[in-house]
């Protein structure tokens, strides 16, 4: 086995690891607070590389600027879908959140298939540059920044939650609810905001790897899907189990297309899912039991 | 009841005399859709454990069924029941995993979301059965290789499928079995109280369920001839099983037969209207905005909801 | 010998012992009264007993054989059968068909089973509501359901926890009277009750708990009178027995 091949596995996945740990912590996020797992993650963070795709087509904006309008679009839609359908539901049984979500999923992907068509596209990024050479590894530029920027949004979020007043307010409601509504938060204003955050989450992280992987409609049901395994294997409701292992998955499953084949890649993350949820289902960083 | 039964049957087998082809079509995706949301039923409805990944059933069915006729020249009729077998095994092993473990609600959804992922992975990369290009079956229109040139045929196969299972779930429904799983559904640890050994008989609701749907591969790889990894083991067929239960409603004997005759028509129907102008994913669009709206509105089902208007009118 | 019988029942959650050392007996026909103030670990004695929980230490034993470890089903079909203070119905089914799952611990057969189940519904008061959607029943209803659950499985021991919590002093002495006839019928009963009235009627001798151990036990009169006993429901509620409000 070629060392430099693992090395190069190894950074590779770390540098996508960024976006897939932003994704899992938007979707930790909306677990924590509201107990509901939103089936539509992925679908969301497709809206998000074609808002990339559409500004930098038509307005001729960059990704990676792009990325803000993207997570603020994203982050109404949350707050529409929380207000218009999940406020709805929260007390009833967890098989119907599952269902409404899948929905809410249906009807973002093809809204997405009648919107572009079912063709992979691609965003170009002006900043593309010539690869860094680090020694015999080399590092895709686009990959290097996608990676900053999702790792600098996520400590952003975090340096939200846990300094400012809001952000404290959210997290009280995701460690007791009744507990914030004694306070006297208003628990459906926090609900509805970090719906919000959670999908402007997937709005960035969708531009942010939109220049680096090809998308199309259908892509946001294994990203779904993957998000479910990261809060899984970190622990549901852990924003530090989501961060983590995001890019545990990532660089997992890149060392698993080097040891595999590409196309057995996902093969890795879902054996660990499975095992972590056999032997640890509260997951490596969770302290909540299943 | 019984009359409107007897009287639902003559029409049934009287139809393939006088509809059209195209009708015929979509009656036979009726039936099998009816019929793996009846599999699914056990299970899903019935036991309330909210399997995903019931894809996986089919997948491993029809593949069994496919490659042993191709390959080994085993007749369906009998690679049917090896299919079921083999499908039952591996529902056999999820629910293990998971009703032992005790993964509940969300954490099961995933582990039947993720055995089916593995699945679809997995034969995707196996060469032998065609890996992602998929695998084909010659047509030979034998009866006796499963295989029929009239669609009347087709259309009787499904409709026994569909009353076999409905059958089943209706002897399952009266007897001790069906008494547990409703009580496990409503309220497990209550259940348990009052004697009811949940694990074996959440095991024997996944068994029985993967079984029939695995049988059901079978139909699907002789009626296409050709299986598709990505189609055969993806999510969005686990969707199309588990939702025409659910409208119609899920643990009810008539549920998943109502909701394949409301669903299968509109998406067919949709699915050929919309196509056309190149709306492809408008009908599945309708099926989302369908979803959230039995969610909101109709949480039992269409079923329970019909029998309640019957009755209200009958007392008014 | 004892028909029920715990030695040195122990359990704990974190830092809370929640039943220490625990000894209990229980002879054929008994009716126990099992009392303590809120949190004294009356339930989880409880669940220890009917298997819903594993105990750090001790024995449980029914008709001289040990029933630690075994799964809350198998305690259930071996003849102990328990209610949920907080009760559990299953609501999307009638009244009959929340009994016939009892039932069918001792009869595989529905149709054995649904005569069981009408049999056991009238006897508890249930009759005009045997079609009723459990969901639908009143707090006294809930009460009786369960009751009437537990009576289903035919058991040899019924473990009764707080029955009366949540009735008028009618519907209680309603329930005194249902629970007396079960008795008289050759029942064996352990009954977690806060209504000292109620118990006292009821039971021929009660055991107190208090932080997990037992404190007293005696005839119902004398153990209201011990200072132990005073001194734990000092400030919880009175001993006295004192009209349900
Ligand atoms: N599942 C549990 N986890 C942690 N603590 C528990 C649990 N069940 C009971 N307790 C604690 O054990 C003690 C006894 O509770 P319980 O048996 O319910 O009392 P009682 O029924 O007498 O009111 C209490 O301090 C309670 O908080
Ligand atoms: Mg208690």
């Amino acid at each position: 086995m070629d060392l430099t091949l693992v090395a190069q596995g190894l950074l590779s996945g770390l540098l996508f690891g960024g976006v897939t740990s932003l994704m899992a912590v938007g979707l930790t996020l909306i677990f924590g607070v509201m107990r509901v797992v939103n089936f539509a993650h992925g679908d969301m963070m497709v809206w998000g590389m074609y808002l990339a795709w559409m500004l930098s087509s038509r307005a001729g904006i960059d990704p990676y600027l792009g990325f803000v309008v993207c997570a603020a679009a994203l982050f109404v839609l949350g707050l529409g879908v929380q207000r218009g359908l999940v406020d709805r539901i929260l007390d009833a049984p967890h098989e119907m959140q599952i269902l409404l979500m899948l929905g809410v999923a249906l009807v973002l992907e093809n809204a997405a298939l009648v919107a572009f068509g079912p063709e992979p596209a691609r965003v170009r990024s002006s900043l593309t540059l010539p690869p860094l050479w680090l020694g015999p590894l080399f590092v895709d530029v686009a990959r290097l920044i996608t990676f900053v920027i999702a790792i600098a949004l996520t400590v952003l979020l975090g340096l939200f939650l846990f300094r400012t007043a809001f952000g404290r307010r959210i997290r009280a409601a995701a460690d007791n609810p009744y507990g914030a509504l004694v306070v006297g938060t208003d628990v459906r204003r926090v609900y509805a905001v970090a719906f919000g955050i959670g999908a402007a989450c997937v709005g960035a992280a969708g531009a942010l790897v939109a220049p680096i992987l090809p998308f199309q409609p259908t892509t946001g049901l294994g990203l779904s899907v993957a998000s479910f395994n990261i809060v899984i294997i970190g622990g549901m409701g852990s924003l530090l189990g989501a961060f983590l292992g995001g890019l545990i998955v990532s660089i997992a499953e890149s060392l698993g297309a080097v040891f595999l084949a590409p196309s057995m890649k996902e093969l890795v993350s879902f054996g660990l899912l499975i095992v972590i949820l056999l032997f640890r289902p509260a997951g490596l960083f969770g302290k909540r039991a299943a | 009841m019984t009359w409107l039964g007897i009287a639902a049957l003559g029409v049934l087998l009287a139809l393939p005399a006088v509809v059209s082809s195209y009708v015929l079509t979509i009656l036979i995706f009726i039936f099998f859709y009816a019929f793996l949301g009846q599999a699914w039923n056990v299970v899903g409805g019935y036991a309330g454990q909210l399997s995903v990944g019931h894809a996986a059933f089919l997948g491993v069915g029809a593949y069994a069924s496919a490659v042993l006729a191709q390959e080994v020249g085993l007749s369906p009729w009998l690679g049917m029941f090896v299919g079921g077998a083999l499908a039952g095994a591996l529902g056999a092993v999820i629910g293990y995993l998971g009703f032992r473990f005790g993964l509940r609600g969300f954490y099961f959804v995933l582990l039947t979301v993720a055995f089916a992922e593995v699945c679809r992975i997995v034969v995707n990369n196996v060469e032998a059965v065609g890996g992602a290009v998929g695998f084909y079956i010659t047509f030979t229109g034998d009866p006796r290789q499963f295989q029929f040139r009239d669609n009347r045929a087709w259309y009787y196969v499904t409709l026994v499928l569909m009353l076999a299972a409905t059958g089943i779930v209706a002897l399952i429904e009266r007897r001790r079995f069906g008494v547990y799983l409703a009580a496990i559904r409503e309220d497990e640890s209550a259940a348990e109280a009052l004697g009811v050994d949940t694990l074996r008989y959440k095991m024997l609701a996944m068994i029985v369920s993967s079984f029939l749907t695995g049988v059901g591969g079978t139909f699907y790889a002789c009626y296409l001839l050709s299986l598709q990894p990505n189609a055969v083991f993806g999510i969005p067929l686990s969707v199309e099983i588990i939702i025409r239960p659910i409208v119609g409603g899920s643990g009810t004997l008539l549920g998943p037969i109502l909701g394949s005759f409301i669903l299968t028509p509109l998406a067919e129907v949709s699915r050929y209207y919309l196509g056309q102008g190149g709306w492809h994913g408008a009908h599945l669009i309708a099926y989302g905005v369908l979803l959230v709206a039995v969610v909101l509105f109709l949480p039992e089902g269409a079923y329970p909801r019909l029998v309640r208007l019957v009755r209200a009118r009958k007392r008014a | 010998m004892s028909l029920l019988e715990a030695r040195g029942l122990s359990k704990r959650f974190g830092g809370v012992r929640a039943v220490d050392h625990l000894d209990l007996a229980l002879a054929e026909g008994d009716l126990l009264g099992l009392i303590g103030p809120n949190g004294a670990g009356k339930t989880t004695a409880f669940n220890l007993l009917s298997g819903f929980l594993a105990p750090d230490a001790g024995e449980i034993r029914l008709r001289g054989r040990s029933i630690v470890g075994l799964k809350p089903h198998r305690i259930c079909q071996l003849g102990v059968a328990r209610t949920f203070q907080i009760v559990r119905p299953f609501p999307r089914m009638t009244v009959l068909q929340n009994v016939e799952v009892g039932a069918l611990a001792r009869h595989a057969g529905t149709g054995a089973a649904v005569r069981v189940a009408r049999a056991v519904v009238e006897q508890v008061g249930l009759g005009p509501k045997a079609n009723a959607v459990a969901s639908g029943l009143t707090m006294p209803e809930r009460k009786r359901l369960e009751l009437a659950r537990a009576l289903a499985t035919e058991p040899a021991v019924l473990l009764l926890d707080e029955v009366m919590a949540g009735l008028n002093p009618t519907e209680i002495e309603r329930m005194v009277v249902l629970l007396r006839e079960i008795h008289a019928a050759g029942m064996s009963m352990l009954l977690i009750e806060h209504n000292m009235r109620a118990v006292m009627a009821l039971s021929q001798r009660v055991v107190v708990l208090n932080f997990g151990s037992k404190i007293a036990e005696g005839a119902p009169a004398e153990v209201a009178r011990h200072p132990k006993v005073v001194e734990a429901y000092l400030g919880e509620e009175y001993v006295d027995a004192a009209p349900a409000r």
